[in-house]
């Protein structure tokens, strides 16, 4: 009888497995095997050269780790402004404010707008030229700060950071809402009834209740943020020189810029493997803070 | 009970292929069908128009797919390629080295035999510098059967584009554009003090880059420097290519170089150009249908970019701008011949012209064209390309370059920089090639 179940719940999860192994595993081990050759995705032969691209990514390559550290310099921007804004604005619209539905409504266009729609009208906007920003500064007579916002290499990745999190904070604070509103509210009459303040509250039942929801959002808003690239494609291409390349641009790069398919997989599953790490760690950390 | 169960479901099995099979496309018998892809998409009503009348004259239809953008075109080509059902016709948008590998890989139908059949009637129709690019000579790096592998649709050349009335507000003569790099140079200080916007292009999809930076080099240092630097002969710290990097910075320091070059893309650079904001353009002879469509009433002519030696003519990039292969394995190939036979023919050529502002391939089909698009014709004699070079750059060389030259221009890297970091690359490419 036992068996009998158990071979039960085998067979329900068996097509999950199904799918998870064709679309995941094998596809893992596939681009891996390629990462091992020299190949320009056209020719049916494939040379194989080992680890040697592995061993160019990791020692050779220095714009592939500069467009690491730039992803990690979005990423930084997105964990603290982003989620900082996103955590905010879910917790005014879960207090009891006018026309908080329509505030809901406002903060969740972004996310769902095209990215190449944002990253152009935003490349309109910061238009060193004939941009809006520029105009508003010089109207304002702040013509000092006028710049070209996506080609002067000194502010070109912080500019495209922040569009990043204009465009991506609605999915923060949709998650925020909603873990906002799984929070009791007798928890906060109890602690009002205790003498807590609207501050102890914040600090007392809203914070620690969070950190489940505030761990998963930094979880997505990392492997989200490292992997952007196509608002940075419509925005600055990746230029000025490599200033705003990402990982996902040169892994692009790559396969259409240099037909090195081999390569291009080697920096996929390199790209991969850090984004696990870094979730992982990330999970630690957090599971430790929280038992803490 | 279980019976009638397995009748039911062999019944609406039955059902579906029923269904299925009537909605597979009917093949009338005798008659080929065949499927071209492309991603021209201003060229997509002319092609169906052309495919219409093809159809009438000879019974076989022509099924045009569009599949843009370009970067998605050449996704689903590679794709296809992969999976071995490429249709009967199809473009590469790639480098010759890419090229290349589908022809190795049995991709491509050779067409020199068709070309040469009846005198070479085919091939002397076309522009020489057309045909070169889809062309494999005698001796090719790629090790490629000496041949003919596409047929060039139209030709372009990239060049530069001046507003008249812009130069004409500065004080220049509006029919005689700067022909020195050095008048260049002086234009570029009166656009700073005018507070106009000078040269706009694509630079921030860096090829543009590239192509003006190989036109000062051969026209600084020849073609045989240029190429040898290519093989590995002359290293890129060779004063010439110092020169290339200079003539850069000293375009940025006059102010003949627009705001925002460096990450502008190519749409943009001609809404500028085209909204009468630039004084130049750096851009191909397609621009001439974009101009129209933007500002019928533009003022412009062509130029080619301003020398900077008296050594060596200036090149520009050009030749064939869009061509078609034949799908070797195809069933239909004989078929596939005969209508790109018929397509780059003078009357189909001549409507493809007045239809998409583009330079005809065929030389018979040039009287129609309108008088800007004949002055980047009279131009044709002055290009080149890297696909007619017989020998490639490594990738990665031409990305350290491109983008060096933005390190320049945004200030952040000296010429002698950039030079250096560049031979450090190809010297590691060829390390890596021995």
């Amino acid at each position: 009888m036992k068996i009998k179940s158990t071979l039960e719940n085998y067979l329900f999860v068996l097509p999950a497995v199904v799918i998870f192994v064709i679309f995941y595993v094998i596809p893992f081990i596939w681009v891996f095997q390629l990462g091992l050759y020299e190949w320009d995705g056209i020719l049916p032969t494939k040379t194989f050269v080992g680890l040697s691209n592995f061993k160019e990514i990791l020692f050779e390559d220095k714009i592939w780790w500069q467009s690491m550290w730039q992803a990690g310099y979005i990423t930084l921007i997105a964990l603290t402004l982003q989620n900082m804004l996103a955590f905010l604005l879910a917790w005014a619209c879960d207090r009891e404010i006018r026309m908080k539905n329509f505030y809901r409504v406002i903060f969740f266009i972004p996310p769902v707008l095209s990215e190449v729609v944002v990253g152009l009208v935003w490349q309109w906007i910061l238009d060193g030229n004939y941009g809006l920003l520029n105009n508003w500064l010089a109207h304002f007579g702040l013509q000092n700060m006028a710049r070209n916002w996506l080609s002067d290499p000194k502010t070109a990745l912080t500019t495209v950071a922040v569009v990043h999190c204009w465009k991506g904070f609605g999915w923060g604070f949709l998650i925020f809402l909603a873990g906002l509103q799984t929070i009791p509210r007798e928890l906060y009459e109890a602690a009002r009834m205790d003498g807590a303040n609207a501050w102890h509250s914040f600090r007392k039942v809203t914070i620690p209740l969070m950190v489940p929801v505030t761990v998963m959002v930094s979880i997505l808003t990392v492997l989200g943020t490292m992997q952007a690239f196509v608002l940075i494609i419509a925005m600055t291409g990746g230029g000025p020189a490599y200033h705003t390349q990402v990982p996902v641009l040169r892994i692009l790069g790559s396969m259409r810029g240099s037909s090195r398919f081999g390569y291009a997989c080697a920096q996929g599953i390199t790209f991969g493997l850090i984004l696990i790490i870094i979730s992982f760690i990330q999970y630690r950390f957090s599971h430790k803070a929280r038992q803490a | 009970m279980f019976k009638s169960q397995i009748l039911k479901l062999v019944a609406i099995c039955g059902l579906c292929i029923g269904i299925l099979s009537g909605c597979a496309p009917k093949k009338e018998a005798g008659k080929p069908s065949i499927t071209a892809w492309h991603w021209m998409t201003d060229r997509e009503p002319a092609f169906q128009e052309l495919a219409k009348r093809y159809e009438a004259e000879t019974g076989v239809k022509i099924n045009f797919e569009l599949y843009a953008p370009s970067d998605a075109y050449s996704q689903k080509v590679r794709a296809a390629a992969q999976g071995v059902n490429l249709p009967d016709i199809f473009g590469i948008l790639s480098e010759k080295r890419d090229f290349s590998s589908f022809i190795k890989a049995g991709h491509i139908l050779e067409l020199t035999s068709y070309m040469d059949e009846a005198d070479g009637q085919w091939r002397s129709k076309f522009f020489a510098k057309a045909l070169a690019v889809n062309e494999f000579s005698e001796g090719n790096t790629y090790a490629i059967k000496p041949g003919v592998y596409g047929v060039p649709l139209d030709i372009m050349t990239i060049q530069m584009v001046y507003n008249k009335d812009l130069l004409k507000q500065m004080g220049f003569n509006p029919n005689r554009p700067p022909n020195t790099f050095a008048e260049f140079i002086e234009v570029g200080r009166k656009i700073k003090e005018a507070g106009l916007q000078g040269l706009v292009s694509g630079w921030g999809e860096v090829w543009m880059i590239d192509c003006l930076a190989n036109n000062y080099a051969f026209n600084i240092m020849g073609k045989d420097k240029v190429l040898a630097t290519i093989k590995g002969e002359i290293p890129y710290t060779d004063p010439g290519w110092v020169r290339v990097l200079t003539l850069f910075k000293e375009m940025q320091d006059s102010g003949v170089l627009a705001n925002g070059l460096v990450t502008m893309i190519n749409k943009n650079a001609e809404q500028l150009f085209a909204n009468g904001r630039a004084v130049f353009a750096f851009n191909g002879s397609w621009c001439v249908n974009v101009y129209k469509g933007m500002n019928p009433n533009l003022n412009y002519a062509a130029m080619l970019p301003p020398a900077a030696s008296e050594k060596y003519p200036m090149s520009i990039w050009g030749g064939a701008g869009s061509s078609f292969m034949v799908n070797a394995r195809s069933k239909n190939k004989e078929e596939a011949v005969e209508f790109l036979k018929w397509l780059t023919d003078k009357n189909q050529q001549a409507y493809l012209a007045e239809a998409t502002a583009n330079l005809p391939a065929n030389k018979e089909s040039l009287s129609k064209i309108p008088e800007i698009l004949s002055q980047f014709a009279d131009d044709m004699e002055s290009t080149t390309h890297p696909n007619v070079w017989g020998i490639s750059e490594f990738p990665a060389v031409i990305e350290a370059f491109d983008k060096g030259i933005q390190s320049i221009i945004i200030g952040e890297k000296t010429p002698e920089q950039i030079a250096a970091e560049v031979q450090k690359i190809k010297q590691r490419e060829l390390a890596k090639k021995r």
